[in-house]
């Protein structure tokens, strides 16, 4: 009797849903929606329970059940209730972070969706993260810029200006050494974040096209292109321009040293801005600027991590997972989550507004206008997970003893032997 | 009056039937009571081996179809340079972890006497091992900070330069040892108390009167009443070796670029963390870190049972 009523609802309920304001008039949703979150630090997950709870107040027949798991439990927990006991929505990363789930027929294709003009057009910029042989697999939700993100300050009084080119860069650097304090702070502990340098010095030197080769497995860690890169990097590091000992610290570890004024500038996403602000950083201390151009002509790309809402294959009641996630890419509701006050990133919906910040201004700018070469999603969310950890570990250590280079890169061929031969 | 039969009780006494437990209970009883511990103990740890043995063998993602690869993974493995420092690292702690039986000998000794507030000292040395190893690893991560630590501060004092002892890849791994070995000690220490209360006095007295004292006191008439606590000593030191994981998770995460892993953690990266998911070459590791456990266990298992042939 109920999964009758279910169906016939549901049925209605397809027709009924319709992205943004036509929400308010759909009453045709029942039965359960288990929703699993990974969003659980506290100010996002206070920003997803009230947009849950709003979607929960438009379909009051339907019993909307959410769980949230700890961000790094849930990296492990995904494999098991995907299989056994799946939600009916869950969030994960876009890019190759989705392959194995894809591969493994564990994602629903929601191709459907993306064929509706309201979505297709609005999300057109996060398509490519989201598309595995030719079909969607998920939607986004909120993505961010990474960048450098400054001390103007220390950058005032040492008369600096933001670098216009690789040179520019190590100039700058070199005066700040001068002054006694470090270019860049970075924390490379958990290794994740040495993959940002690379990915932009990578980007920078030999363009979009080229990091997705290496990423895909077409261009061997031996190749002189991938050794110029490091070259590159090497000049920084020979410099002493980052801070010593970060192989000791976490990213969060390493922001004091951007806050006690010890480095001048760090890389990183934009969500360093909330701890930075919180210690004592406000916007005339600390600014912005883009990753410089290297060598000349290639095109600016940019790493911008986006997180995302899937449809396990298993779920149960996948139309009111299809119009949760229809509600969630809605215009309105983009603008209300990523606001300051919430997630503090930028919307994925083109006609949504950006909240006044300045970060997230410059960022959305950037993203938008001056980034022709294409949008990554983050070292280790465009190479396989093996391979991502193989390679950052190798950065690391690059970072600490520059020398060992070529014993790196020989043990990455090895692994990218293995990962992309089977 | 005498129709009646007489209302005498029968004096024959008829057994009853007896069921079949009834008639077998002094033998079938004790396998009742062990029934769900063995059921248990061979669905959760025996069962489990075997399943290990057997996914050492296929290539599999924890997703997708197993594939057959035989020996595959041990091939592989002979040939990776981050197992062999695994294994020697494995090496490193099972070594330097025993130093925690003579040190914690020691401190019982120490420890061992009667003064206004002892049971105070006791357990402020036994303190660490009360607290959890997470919070061991912390409080010895901040000890090693090469920025503001403890460890640092005291070595500037004699003019000897920093060190990062977590970030230096030839000393990672004794640095965590160091950490491991503080709550180790306590251990040991509290075993050899309680062993130190069954030292028969008497014995003490007569070597006193022969004129033993200081080390050959100790090392002649102490040690050897000491075997069990010692013995006891030696297998939860020597497990405690091959169990480390939460320190080095905590205080290195592997790092740096993996120099401090050891087996459990390398299978652990390669199986069940973010980015690995090759639970065949996982399993492979755990079966090889399970037979050098098994070393130790049979030796444990056949001292033990030498011990008891001798008791009788």
């Amino acid at each position: 009797m109920r999964s009758m009523i279910k169906t016939s609802l549901a049925a209605f309920g397809l027709s009924a849903v319709m992205a943004g304001g036509a929400f308010a008039a759909s009453h045709s949703l029942s039965g359960d929606l288990k929703i699993f979150l990974d969003t659980s630090n506290p100010a996002p997950r206070a920003t997803m329970e009230a947009m849950i709870a709003e979607f929960q107040e438009m379909h009051p027949d339907l019993n909307v059940e959410t769980t949230v798991i700890d961000r790094e439990a849930y990296k492990t927990q995904i494999r098991n209730f995907l299989t056994a006991g799946a939600p009916d929505v869950a969030t994960w990363y876009a890019a190759n972070r989705m392959t194995p789930y894809v591969k493994a027929g564990l994602f629903e294709d929601v191709s459907d969706l993306w064929e509706d003009p309201e979505i297709a057009e609005n999300l057109a910029s996060t398509k490519g993260a989201m598309t595995i042989d030719g079909k969607q697999w998920g939607v986004p939700y909120t993505y961010y810029q990474w960048g450098v993100y400054y001390r103007k300050d220390i950058y005032d009084e040492l008369g600096l200006s933001e670098p216009a080119n690789w040179e520019e860069l190590k100039a700058n650097c070199q005066k700040i050494l001068d002054s006694g304090r470090k270019c860049f702070t970075i924390g490379t502990k958990f290794l994740w974040t040495a993959g940002g340098w690379f990915d932009y010095i990578n980007m920078r030197t030999h363009g979009f096209d080229f990091h997705m080769q290496l990423a895909n497995g077409e261009v061997k860690w031996t190749d002189d292109r991938v050794r110029e890169t490091f070259a590159k990097w090497r000049e920084l590091i020979d410099m002493g321009g980052y801070i010593d000992n970060h192989q000791t610290y976490s990213w969060q570890e390493s922001l004091p040293f951007l806050v006690n004024g010890e480095a001048a500038a760090i890389l990183k996403g934009n969500f360093a801005v909330a701890p930075l602000r919180e210690a004592g950083l406000d916007d005339s201390k600390l600014d912005f600027y883009q990753f410089p151009p290297i060598t000349e002509g290639v095109e600016l790309a940019e790493d911008a991590p986006t997180d995302t809402f899937h449809i396990p294959a298993n779920a149960e009641n996948k139309e009111a997972a299809r119009a949760f996630l229809k509600f969630v890419v809605s215009s309105n509701v983009q603008t209300q989550i990523n606001n300051g006050e919430n997630l503090g990133q930028l919307p994925v919906n083109a006609m949504s507004s950006v909240d006044d910040d300045k970060f997230l201004n410059e960022g959305f700018t950037m993203l938008s206008q001056n980034s022709p070469g294409g949008v990554a999603q983050f070292f280790d969310r465009d190479f396989p997970a093996e391979m991502a950890a193989e390679a950052m570990q190798g950065f690391q250590e690059f970072m600490v003893f520059p020398d060992n280079l070529d014993d790196i890169l020989a043990r990455l061929d090895k692994v990218q032997e293995r990962v992309y031969g089977n | 009056m005498s129709t009646t039969s007489p209302a005498i009780p029968a004096t024959e006494y008829e057994p009853p039937r007896r069921s079949w437990y009834k008639r077998n209970e002094i033998a079938v009883t004790p396998w009742l009571f062990l029934a769900p511990a063995i059921f248990f103990f061979l669905f959760y740890v025996i069962f489990p081996i075997f399943q290990s043995f057997n996914i050492s063998l296929y290539d599999w993602d924890g997703l997708g179809e197993a594939r057959f690869v035989g020996l595959g993974n041990y091939q592989e493995l002979m040939d990776d340079s981050a197992f062999e420092v695994s294994l020697w690292n494995n090496l490193k702690w099972l070594v330097l972890y025993l130093l925690a039986i003579p040190a914690g000998l020691f401190i019982a000794l120490l420890l061992n006497q009667t003064v206004t507030g002892i049971r105070l000292y006791k357990s402020l040395f036994f303190f660490p091992f009360v607290i959890s190893q997470v919070v061991v690893g912390l409080v010895f991560t901040w000890f090693y900070d090469p920025t503001f630590g403890l460890l640092n501060a005291f070595l500037g004092v004699f003019g000897l330069g920093p060190v990062n002892v977590l970030g230096d890849p030839t000393l990672a791994t004794y640095g965590i040892i160091a950490a491991g070995l503080w709550p180790q000690t306590a251990y040991c220490m509290i075993l050899y108390l309680t062993g130190l209360n069954a030292v028969d006095p008497e014995q003490v007295e007569a070597a006193r009167l022969d004129g033993a004292k200081g080390w050959k006191m100790l090392w002649y008439v102490i040690v050897p009443q000491l075997k069990p606590a010692t013995f006891i000593a030696f297998v939860v030191t020597i497990i405690g070796a091959l169990r480390s994981f939460d320190l080095i998770s905590i205080m290195t995460n592997g790092g740096p670029f993996g120099q401090t892993r050891v087996l459990s953690f390398y299978m652990f990266e390669k199986a069940l963390s973010e980015y690995g998911f090759r639970m065949g070459y996982g399993a492979a590791i755990a079966v090889v870190l399970f037979l050098i456990m098994l070393v130790f266990i049979a030796y444990f298992l056949w001292s033990m049972y030498n011990e008891e042939k001798g008791a009788r």
